[in-house]
């Protein structure tokens, strides 16, 4: 991955192409991201790996702007990756960009 | 004009009467109320848990000066009161106030008894009896370590623990060698003591204490046999005496306290009242809480003129307040001699229970370490209940028997209504029952403010517990007037009653008219999204992003994120060919564990989602529903086409109605069996619907469940033929669709609606049955297709025409 020189932002697939208030896995490699779709259409990615029990994310109901994972429903926020209380973790956040509805995904 | 009322007393037997008074006739009265304490009405049973730091001063106030206030009373704090002039019917205070009265409520209460030895006046030597006591410990405990308590009765030994508590030695004195020995025969007592010292505290029993040494301060005892003992705090806690020293000054008669009748009047003096410590009733002065409560409610019958209501005396029970020393005891404990009494002694285990009968019926109840069943034992002794059949299981507790590990909510429901519960408040289970169902209670906070029960000792906290558990069933937190969940205001019912009225045909759509918070959360939208589904099944959509992981993927997502795979195997009946390809999809797939599953049927474990649909097309069985609130299995006996016992093809019955009630999405999962014969091979019941074969029909059994909560199957009804239980099956499934809230099973559904009301319109009502039935076939009808068979069609769709595209990994290629 570059770590230098510009960011590189990742052409993924198309807004509408990920359900609406769901969301879709992308491998990159051996790291997989879960990409959300939100209600109003904007797109968040973090790590698609719950930090209790490698529960993948991407499966988990959407409530407002957290993911609930489907293994024991800790409750990731996509905005700060924060897990929310009484529960503690952290995952990683991966920076989107939407231009004409084509998801950008940038790994650094 | 109103009448004037002044209470002379602001503790907690006065002022129950007068909300006893104000429940009666909250217009009757002029009230004005004096207390000496510079406090308002506050619950001094819990003055030992304050001391031993397990609640606040605060939390013990039971009347907040708003209260007076709302009630129009007037409130005298901290005016004693010297005199009460009868010929003027009026009261003088220390300070001049003066109040005239038409009635006029003498609740002074006690004071402790400070028993005269040499010495006894010197700094450090108090009773135990208020928030000043309390106070004075705090700030003894500060300056000094050494506490002695005289008086191993209840009062001392909750003072010597909450001494102990604030880091002092403590060490009880007692005269008698029986500690509590008005409560506890000499077998508890010891055992009673041998558990205090365990946990550090002192004691000198049989023990006369017969000077207070030290200049100004105390510095120690002196002992009838010689001995002696250093202590800078000397607590008296030898019982208490009724406070009538005003009311005897004022000419009313006085004998062990106030003595009145049987409506808690002076019999001096018809217009004063008294009830409380101070009260003296048929020649007994009672100390204890319960009995001062009973008094406060028959002085407000009489003094609002409802009628004759007599008061005839008290039983007593009492609890030790020692957190985890559990201590019960009531009536006549000891039994004369000759006397019939049952014991059981578990040295080991801590647990001593004696109950002494008389004419097969209890006359007299102690117990240590295990006090569970001593309100109902209480209760049986005021009943006069005949225990005789009970006799040999009596001990090994009076509602544990059958039980299957779920002892607190079994013996809850086993209490009898009118089983008083709190006994220091009177409150019945029945009470609790209905406050719980009438007003929509859910916490133990919320029945005590609504009913007082467990608002005195909190003794009966965990049974108000199990009760609201058992009330509630697991419903508990989805109560009638629970909402869903944090995203509404709105119940279950309510939301159901929306989405039909308004036809609401969408989960957005429900959310965003019925103002949703959010989006809503794991918990609604899942609920949501059943109920329009079946409610209108011919006009909605299922909208997969309001399920959770395993039904949008219709297969079970395993701890690493892999999914399982567990076809139908219609009544757990195969064949060698469907065995053969399930095995060659295994190889296939490299599948890492293939498992008889509990439901007869057969699981492959580790299948990746990327997998998902080629491994259900080369299976080619339909969909098992095992991850779902659906239709699980219908667990089947081999029945009577092998089986020498079997009276009824179980079998085909089981194949039968898994295939009728195949594709069905339930408020839970759903669980049938058929057993061919009474022998009950298939478990029939612990099922949420089962059918037993006998001979020439069918037993429908309903409502049971294996899972956390063992739960036996109730009879529904019996039938002759194989057509009407799949009718019966339909209809009373229907039926628990309809009225079930979401993720609750069968069991607590039919326990909160009713077996007899689910009956009357499943089995008994032809046309209701017949109703219901259809409309089970018309939701079904929509359900035609298999979840598998949709992905299958899916995947070999040209590109652009895949529905499933979307749960689809998309890999890229990293960039260096």
């Amino acid at each position: 991955m570059s770590s230098t020189s510009a960011p590189i932002w990742y052409p993924v697939c198309r807004v509408e192409e990920i359900p609406q208030s769901g969301g879709r896995t992308v491998n990159v490699g051996d790291l997989s991201v879960a990409l959300f779709r939100l209600t109003n259409d904007s797109v968040k990615a973090i790590e698609n790996r719950c930090p209790h029990k490698n529960g993948p994310l991407v499966e988990g109901v959407i409530s407002g702007g957290d993911v609930l994972c489907p293994l024991h429903n800790w409750r990731v926020n996509l905005d700060s990756g924060e897990v929310a209380a009484p529960e503690s973790g952290c995952v990683t956040r991966f920076s989107v960009k939407v231009e004409n509805s084509q998801v950008f995904l940038n790994l650094s | 004009m109103k009448k004037k009322l002044v209470m002379i007393g602001n503790g907690m037997a006065g002022v129950r009467a007068i909300e006893e008074i104000l429940k009666a006739n909250p217009d009757m009265f002029e009230i004005t109320i004096f207390g000496a304490e510079k406090y308002p009405n506050y619950n001094r049973i819990m003055l030992s848990p304050v001391l031993a730091g397990d609640t606040t001063v605060e939390d013990i106030i039971l009347n907040e000066e708003q209260w007076y206030a709302d009630n129009n009373i007037t409130l005298h704090m901290g005016k004693r009161i010297k005199e009460i002039q009868r010929g003027y019917k009026k009261v003088i205070a220390e300070d001049g106030t003066e109040a005239e009265y038409d009635n006029l409520i003498i609740a002074t209460g006690s004071n402790p008894f400070i028993i005269p030895i040499p010495g006894y006046e010197k700094e450090g030597v108090m009773g135990f009896r208020d928030i000043d006591d309390c106070d004075a410990m705090f700030e003894a405990a500060k300056k000094y370590n050494k506490a002695a308590v005289i008086g191993g009765g209840l009062l001392g030994l909750e003072a010597a623990k909450g001494l102990m508590h604030l880091g002092m030695e403590a060490t009880v004195i007692h005269d008698q060698a029986t500690l509590m020995n008005m409560q506890l025969d000499s077998v508890a007592g010891e055992m009673l003591r041998a558990d205090l010292e365990g946990q550090g505290m002192k004691f000198k029993v049989s023990t006369l204490t017969t000077e207070i040494t030290g200049e100004e301060r105390v510095e120690g005892l002196k002992f009838k046999d010689g001995s002696s003992l250093d202590c800078d705090l000397l607590v008296m806690a030898a019982g208490i005496r009724p406070n009538m020293g005003l009311a005897s000054e004022s000419g009313i008669y006085c004998n062990r306290g106030i003595v009145v009748n049987d409506y808690m009047q002076t019999v001096t003096d018809p217009s004063i009242y008294s009830v409380g410590e101070c009260a003296e009733h048929r020649g007994i002065a009672y100390g204890l809480v319960a009995p001062l409560f009973e008094q406060a409610k028959i002085l407000a019958y009489q003094i609002t003129g409802q009628g004759l209501k007599s008061y005839a005396g008290s039983e007593v029970s009492t609890k030790l307040k020692i957190s985890g020393v559990d201590v019960f005891s009531a009536g006549d404990f000891m039994g004369g001699p000759g006397a019939d009494i049952i014991e059981l002694m578990d040295k080991v285990g801590g647990v001593y229970k004696k109950i002494v009968l008389e004419d097969d019926r209890i006359k007299g109840v102690v117990m240590f370490g295990d006090t569970g069943d001593g309100p109902t034992f209480f209760q049986w002794m005021q009943d006069g209940k005949d225990v005789s059949e009970l006799r040999s299981t009596l001990l090994f507790s009076a509602s544990g028997l059958g039980d299957s590990g779920h002892s607190g909510i079994d013996q809850a429901t086993a209490m009898a209504d009118d089983t008083i519960v709190c006994g220091c408040n009177g409150v019945s289970k029945k009470d609790v029952v209905d406050a719980i169902v009438k007003e929509g209670l859910t916490t133990r906070k919320e029945v005590t403010a609504c009913t007082k029960a467990a608002g005195s000792c909190g003794g009966c906290a965990g049974l108000i517990d199990q009760i609201l558990v058992s009330t509630l069933g697991t419903a508990f937190v989805e109560s009638e007037h629970e909402p869903i969940c944090g995203c509404t205001e709105l119940n279950h019912e309510q939301v159901k009653e929306q989405i039909r009225n308004k036809k609401l045909t969408m989960v957005r759509e429900v959310m965003s008219v019925l103002d949703w918070k959010e989006e809503g959360c794991q918990v609604c939208r899942p609920a949501l999204n059943y109920y329009i589904g079946m409610i209108w099944p011919e006009d909605s959509e299922d909208d997969r992003t309001s399920r959770i992981a395993n039904e949008k993927m219709h297969a079970n997502i395993q701890k690493d994120g892999t999914y399982s795979v567990i076809p139908r195997v219609y009544g757990g009946d195969t064949d060698a060919d469907t065995l053969i390809r399930m095995g060659q999809v295994a190889k296939k797939y490299d599948v890492k564990t293939i498992k008889i599953t509990g439901g007869q049927r057969i699981g492959l474990y580790g299948i990746k989602k990327d997998d998902l649909a080629s491994v259900w097309r080369d299976l080619d069985m339909p969909c098992g529903y095992a991850y779902g609130k659906a239709l699980r299995t219908v667990k089947t006996c081999v029945g009577s086409e092998w089986c020498r016992f079997g009276t009824q093809d179980s079998t085909s019955l089981g194949i039968h109605l898994e295939k009728q009630l195949d594709r069905i999405w339930f408020p839970a999962k759903v669980k049938l069996a058929v057993s061919g014969c009474p022998r009950n091979c298939a478990e029939a019941t612990i099922k949420d619907f089962g059918i037993i074969g006998v001979d020439g029909g069918w037993e429908i059994q309903t409502g049971g469940n294996g899972g956390v909560h063992v739960e036996a199957t109730e009879l529904l009804c019996l039938v002759e033929t194989a057509d009407e239980v799949e009718q019966i099956a339909k209809a009373y499934l229907q039926h628990y669709r309809e009225t079930g809230r979401h993720n609750e099973r069968c069991a607590p559904w039919q326990r909160r609606v009713g077996l007899e009301s689910i009956k009357a319109l499943v089995v008994d009502d032809l046309e209701s049955r017949k109703t219901l039935a259809e409309r089970l076939d018309i939701y079904l009808a929509g359900q035609a297709r298999d979840p598998w068979l949709e992905r299958i069609a899916d995947d070999a769709a040209m590109p652009e025409q895949k529905v499933f595209n979307e749960y689809r990994t998309i890999e890229i290629k990293e960039i260096h």
